[in-house]
């Protein structure tokens, strides 16, 4: 195994794209070191990007959005509190990631590109309208959350390729977000169904826009757009929550396993559907939930 | 495979290594320092028995490499007594029996010793969840909660 310490995403990226064999990039390592360890996958080329300048930090844009670096771990996620006060449900959904240790290390890129679908921070992240930084040979471009991911355990990064930031929206005014998951036990497990939810209102309590997303219930994370056309429009009444349910159980393609059946999770996803929506409602109202 | 040299601080000491890059943090604590606290229960980061901080950031040691230690500053168990003199939650966890096998041990009073940095005075629940990724099967837990609260309440009375 050859390793690699960059100092710049372009050469991070020029190292992958001339490597030959299995290639794998390192920052918080609880995914990669983990497959190396359980001889799952050894990389021929670790290429670590933690030397790479602003990978560690959080910024506020000039927009009022924020850009997160690809090796930030969800601890320090946790201990921003501004980021936190805009975007209550991305983060919670990744502080639900694992051990204190595991958030110690574990980034929202990381999650990302492990590929798995149920993955907790990546449905919040759609949810949010969140981008990523990905810089190439051809330079570096800028493409939504929900296109990386293509099926379980693959993105749509080419070799050569790297996930250089995050982009999260200005949160602007009325407006929140929340994510719940599924799991058999208080902490600890992967998501049987997650679902996140980000609804903005306008001065009425009407919901102008929104976005579904769920996980753990598909290949990849959804984004759902029929179960936010369900909330859009309405104050979030019983009969707009009913029908938002009604989507998002419609929308899902699940698999049986250990963790839950076809039957359980397609019902799961609408009853968290409707949790989460109360919850980003109403912390779009000003309420701190 | 070549070894690559690392600089870095274990417990406030300097110290220099050659590593292969597939070599953890864990191993090169145990085979190269001979810093046998710090013990391999699954290698994966589930059981939390390797717990060390990395620039008092709690992290498996299992899970982060050992050339990724370059310029870190790494804490162990074996820094948390000065000389004789025990830490107050080493202290605790025998007066309440808080460990049976012990192989757990190090990497809770690693994890409580951080807690009780960031937070001196944590809910029952707050240390439970705080600890979950420390599995002792020998406890039960009880012990150990009740220790790192008391420990918690004693010092708050110290300071």
């Amino acid at each position: 195994m050859q390793y690699h310490s960059p100092t710049s995403f372009e050469d991070a990226a020029a190292l992958a794209a001339e490597a030959t064999g299995v290639t794998r990039f390192l920052a918080g390592g609880t995914d990669v070191l983990v497959q190396l360890r359980a001889d799952i996958t050894t990389p021929d080329t670790l290429i670590d990007i933690k030397k790479i300048p602003n990978v560690q930090a959080i910024s506020r844009s000039d927009d009022g959005g924020w850009t997160i670096g690809v090796a930030v771990s969800g601890a320090e996620m946790r201990e921003h509190k501004e980021l936190g006060q805009d975007w209550p449900g991305l983060v919670e959904a990744m502080d639900l990631i694992g051990s204190t240790q595991v958030q110690g290390r574990a980034t929202l890129v990381g999650n990302l590109c492990n590929g798995s679908p149920a993955a907790d921070s990546v449905p919040a992240m759609v949810a949010a309208g969140a981008s990523v930084s990905v810089t190439g040979p051809q330079g570096t471009r800028q493409v939504p959350v929900a296109d990386i991911p293509v099926s379980p355990g693959r993105t749509s990064l080419v070799q050569g390729e790297v996930i250089s930031a995050v982009h999260i929206p200005a949160r602007g005014s009325n407006a929140g977000d929340a994510y719940l998951r599924f799991i058999p036990r208080t902490e600890m497990d992967i998501a049987v169904v997650g679902c996140a939810i980000n609804v903005e209102l306008d001065s009425n309590g009407i919901i102008t826009q929104a976005r579904v997303s769920l996980g753990a219930v598909a290949p990849t994370v959804l984004l759902v757009p029929e179960a936010a056309d369900a909330i859009i429009g309405s104050a979030l009444d019983d009969g707009a929550l009913d029908k938002l349910a009604k989507a998002a159980s419609a929308a899902c393609n699940p698999i049986s396993d250990k963790r839950g059946t076809v039957e359980f999770r397609t019902h799961v996803a609408g009853v968290l559907a409707k949790r989460a929506a109360k919850i980003a409602y109403a912390r779009a109202q000003g309420e701190n939930t | 495979m070549k070894k690559i040299h690392v600089s870095t601080t274990v417990n406030g000491e300097n110290v220099e290594y050659l590593c292969d890059p597939r070599e953890t943090v864990l191993d090169v604590l145990r085979d190269r320092l001979n810093l046998t606290g710090a013990k391999e229960g699954c290698g994966t980061g589930d059981c939390g028995a390797c717990s060390v901080t990395v620039d008092d950031r709690l992290v498996c040691s299992c899970l982060m490499l050992g050339v990724e230690a370059e310029g870190k500053n790494i804490a162990t168990v074996e820094g948390m007594a000065t000389g004789e003199k025990l830490h107050p939650l080493q202290k605790k966890f025998i007066e309440y029996a808080a460990l049976q096998c012990g192989i757990c041990t190090p990497g809770i009073l690693v994890a409580a010793k951080s807690l009780l940095e960031k937070n001196p005075d944590p809910t029952e629940t707050e240390v439970r969840y705080w600890l979950a990724g420390n599995l002792c099967r020998c406890t039960g837990y009880d012990k150990i909660i009740r220790a790192v609260m008391d420990t918690a309440a004693d010092m708050r009375e110290a300071s």
